[in-house]
């Protein structure tokens, strides 16, 4: 008998469906990946597993069988019976998802507590148990700190204990790792491997990242608006998928792609960085954020900074930007003026397409702004460049009237792009900028990228912690870490030939490539 | 810890001395006369030039030791002598203190239970229309002027159901009708952050994940919500001090109280400058402690803020 098993289950928003009678079972031992963009309906379904849906969705149908019992017409009051003890939920973002004022061992213990244990010793002997498990060194002392001492990839730790501690007989693992650096990342999918094996323990893998379904995962289910697309084992539907949605999924996974490297024209330097130092005093020690970083970036090029968070990678881009002074050291930007001018040559893109944007100025406003500031063209001449920026970044023109809340985030970092366009620079630093999207918006922002460079000669410093997407788009790559950069040289050398331990380690934390 | 106490402890003092100063200038400013005021009673036969002589003998040397003398008798404990009824202010000040005590300290207590009530009551609710009703209750509360809730009250329950006698009664008697005046309108903005702060936690990521650990609503309103709700609200509930000596003035005046209130009252009409620079001083005082209590309370409740503390 299966362990779980979903039948035709209906959910909608404010009366609007969202989940179009979606049925998957999941057989007890077994890792089942159910895979699909944002709005594919893949966290909905998940969530209604266990009754904990927005207070405005509704489950509208379908059966839900655990075992016996049908969850699908449980209260509340009931489900609670079996939340964190026989289902268990490692949530999307470990940043945000424990409790700030409440230390790591309490809220371990709390799963223990709202199940029914009373006797103090016996919540903290397993939750030392529970921490060691998940592998934290001195659990004694991390049992005592509070989330924000601890770094993301032990924080997934933390819930990932949370979610194991009354060993359930399955996990819905939402998105565990799409908030962690790619080595991180691996390492927490190993971790939920080994705890399947040990406990005999269920997975529910809801993820966007056909990479990362696809070594970790017997069975495959595959979303798209709602509904279920396709599914079968893993091995066969990568093999061979029958939809042209899957397939693109396949391509679009940056692990998955195996395209040619680019090949590096040469020429002369657009970017020359030499011996850049950045101190930051933290207390009263000073601490090295970069520590003499030297690279130079041919003219319409794109040259990529690779690194874990902490790594300096940020600091080198904002120095380069000159959003951060430099402690010592240079950075020349061939023919950029000096003064408030140079932002015309050197624009940023930033990480997070939601909060770059002003939510109350149009599309339109926002991408004039920079118009508007350096006093180019009058106001005509301004809505046809709005207007031709808009389409060179294949967003219709209506667009230009609304406001950012009513765009995806694909769209809105179009709108980012737009707008660094608008006064014409010659230099983009792009930071970790499609680090946010899902791996189809992802495909096409960086398509975008390629067009733009070619068209406009652009040259790019492109920051991002995941190499197989540097893989894509760079020319050049520096591999930092510590402040330092490790290694350096063109995309085809450090991916087919890594020289330094550290590179080799990145490298290897790519979900493994199946074709 | 220490450092982040020096500094915080430094800065109160200063805020104190500004107070004084800044009340000191103001008073001394001030067009009206105390002294004309006590002594141009006919009945007592001064005449202009008596007047004259006593003025000097209030007078100090110059406005500059004057102003040092008092400084200097205000760290020393001596608030000097009220021009009005000649005692100690020191003395006037100790009779009515215990009162207001009483007073403020029952009003916030009760403020507090109003405010946490309302907050948990609508955030609790499912209907919408009954979370709606509960959340426009601050903003009527604020509305409402101390002196008119006062006399409302009085009417309804001292006059028409007879259960508060007006004059004599119990301590408590006493004491329930200018505690609810004074509490209504200090439970509203604490009510309305706690509201605030408690529907922002709600949004955070972390709740769900709490749910999923099989937690109940109130498990997880009780032991997660508040807890992280109760940093905001804290700051407010320590700046609605100031309303609750402003409102404590009406208050008293309203029901006849002794009290610090009503000290200020007649201090006031008799411009007795010694008695209204001790208030004003003493009010700082109490407003810059309570803030400086809120400010060492939050590194222990907020374990996010002890790095910066430290």
């Amino acid at each position: 008998m299966s362990l779980l098993e979903v039948h035709d289950l209906k959910v909608s928003y404010d009366g609007r469906p969202a989940v179009h009678g979606v049925s998957l079972s999941v057989e007890p031992g077994e890792v089942v990946a159910v895979v699909g963009e944002s709005g594919s309906g893949k966290s909905t379904t998940a969530h209604a597993l266990i009754g904990l849906l927005p207070s405005n969705a509704t489950l509208d149908a379908g059966r839900i069988l655990f075992g016996e019992a049908d969850l699908a017409g449980w209260s509340q009051r009931r489900l609670r019976s079996v939340r964190g003890s026989r289902i268990g939920l490692v949530p999307q973002d470990p940043a945000n998802s424990l409790d700030p004022v409440k230390t790591v061992g309490a809220q371990i213990g709390e799963v223990l507590r709202v199940h029914g244990e009373r006797d103090r010793r016996k919540i903290r002997a397993r939750v030392l148990d529970l921490l060691a498990r998940v592998g934290l060194p001195d659990p004694e002392t991390r049992a005592r700190q509070y989330p924000h001492e601890l770094s993301g990839g032990m924080r997934q730790r933390v819930l990932i204990a949370a979610a194991i501690a009354l060993r359930p007989s399955l996990i819905i693992a939402d998105e565990p790792t799409s908030a962690l650096d790619v080595t991180v990342q691996r390492r927490i999918l190993d971790l939920i491997d080994d705890l399947r094996a040990e406990y005999g323990t269920a997975v529910l893998l809801v993820t966007h990242d056909l990479g990362v379904a696809a070594g970790r995962s017997d069975r495959l289910v595959v979303m798209k608006d709602g509904r279920v697309v396709e599914r079968g084992p893993t091995s066969s539907v990568l093999a061979a998928p029958q939809e042209g949605y899957t397939k693109r999924l396949l391509d679009d996974a940056p692990a998955l792609s195996a395209r040619p490297f680019p090949d590096h024209p040469g020429g002369p330097p657009a970017i020359v960085v030499r011996d850049l130092v950045k101190e930051f005093r933290v207390g009263r020690r000073p601490f090295r954020a970069v520590d003499g970083v030297s690279f130079e970036v041919t003219r319409g090029t794109t040259h990529a900074l690779v690194g874990e968070s902490g790594s300096g990678k940020t600091t080198t881009a904002r120095m380069v930007a000159r959003f951060a002074t430099p402690t010592s050291g240079t950075v020349s930007i061939a023919g950029a003026p000096d003064g408030r001018r140079f932002r015309r040559h050197v624009q940023l893109v930033y990480q997070n397409p939601y909060g770059s944007l002003d939510p109350r100025q149009t599309i339109g406003e926002i991408i004039e702004e920079p118009l508007r500031n350096f006093g180019l063209g009058d106001r005509p001449a301004r809505r046809a460049r709005v207007a031709d920026l808009l389409e060179r970044v294949a967003l219709p023109g209506e667009l230009a009237a609304r406001r950012p809340r009513e765009l995806s985030g694909g769209q809105r970092q179009r709108v980012a792009i737009a707008r660094a366009l608008a006064a014409e620079p010659e230099v983009l630093v792009l930071d970790e900028a499609v680090s946010a999207l899902d791996v189809t918006v992802q495909a096409q922002i960086l398509a975008l990228l390629e067009r733009l460079q070619r068209e406009l000669g652009l040259t790019y410093l492109f920051i991002s912690h995941d190499l197989a997407v540097v893989r894509q788009i760079s020319h050049t790559v520096s591999v930092m870490s510590k402040g330092r950069i490790v290694e350096t040289g063109t995309t085809r050398q450090v991916f087919s030939d890594p020289r330094h331990d550290y590179t080799r380690e990145l490298l290897a934390a790519i979900p493994e490539r199946v074709r | 810890m220490t450092r982040y106490l020096l500094s915080r402890a430094g800065q109160a003092a200063l805020v104190l001395w500004a107070a004084f100063t800044a009340s000191y200038v103001l008073l001394q400013l001030l067009p009206g006369d105390s002294i004309l005021i006590k002594f141009q009673n006919p009945e007592l036969g001064l005449s202009p030039q008596q007047i004259a002589e006593i003025r000097a003998y209030y007078a100090g040397a110059s406005p500059l030791a004057d102003y040092a003398h008092t400084l200097l008798g205000f760290l020393t404990g001596s608030f000097g002598y009220s021009i009005d009824t000649g005692t100690p202010v020191v003395e006037r000040l100790a009779e009515a203190l215990p009162e207001t005590a009483r007073l403020a300290s029952a009003a916030f207590l009760l403020a507090v239970v109003i405010a946490v009530v309302i907050a948990f009551a609508a955030s609790y609710s499912s209907a919408s229309w009954l979370r709606g009703a509960l959340l426009s209750v601050p903003s009527l509360f604020i509305s409402v002027p101390a002196f008119w809730l006062g006399i409302l009250l009085i009417q309804i329950f001292s006059f028409r159901l007879r259960l508060v006698p007006v004059i004599g009664g119990s301590e408590v008697q006493q004491l329930v009708l200018p505690v609810l005046t004074l509490a209504v309108p200090i439970s509203a903005p604490i009510a309305q952050v706690l509201a605030r702060a408690i529907d922002q936690v709600y949004a955070q990521p972390f709740v769900p994940v709490i749910a999923a650990k099989g937690a109940s609503r109130w498990w997880i309103l009780w032991r997660h919500v508040a807890r992280n709700a109760v940093l905001p609200t804290l700051t407010v509930a320590g700046l609605t001090l100031g309303e609750l000596i402003a409102g404590s003035v009406v208050t008293e005046t309203v029901f006849g109280r002794a009290g610090i209130g009503r000290l200020t009252e007649q201090a006031v009409n008799a411009q007795d400058t010694p008695v209204m620079l001790a208030v004003v001083v003493l009010a700082a005082a109490v407003f810059v402690l309570v803030n400086l209590l809120v400010d060492v309370l939050f590194p222990i409740l907020d374990p996010r803020l002890k790095g910066a503390a430290a």
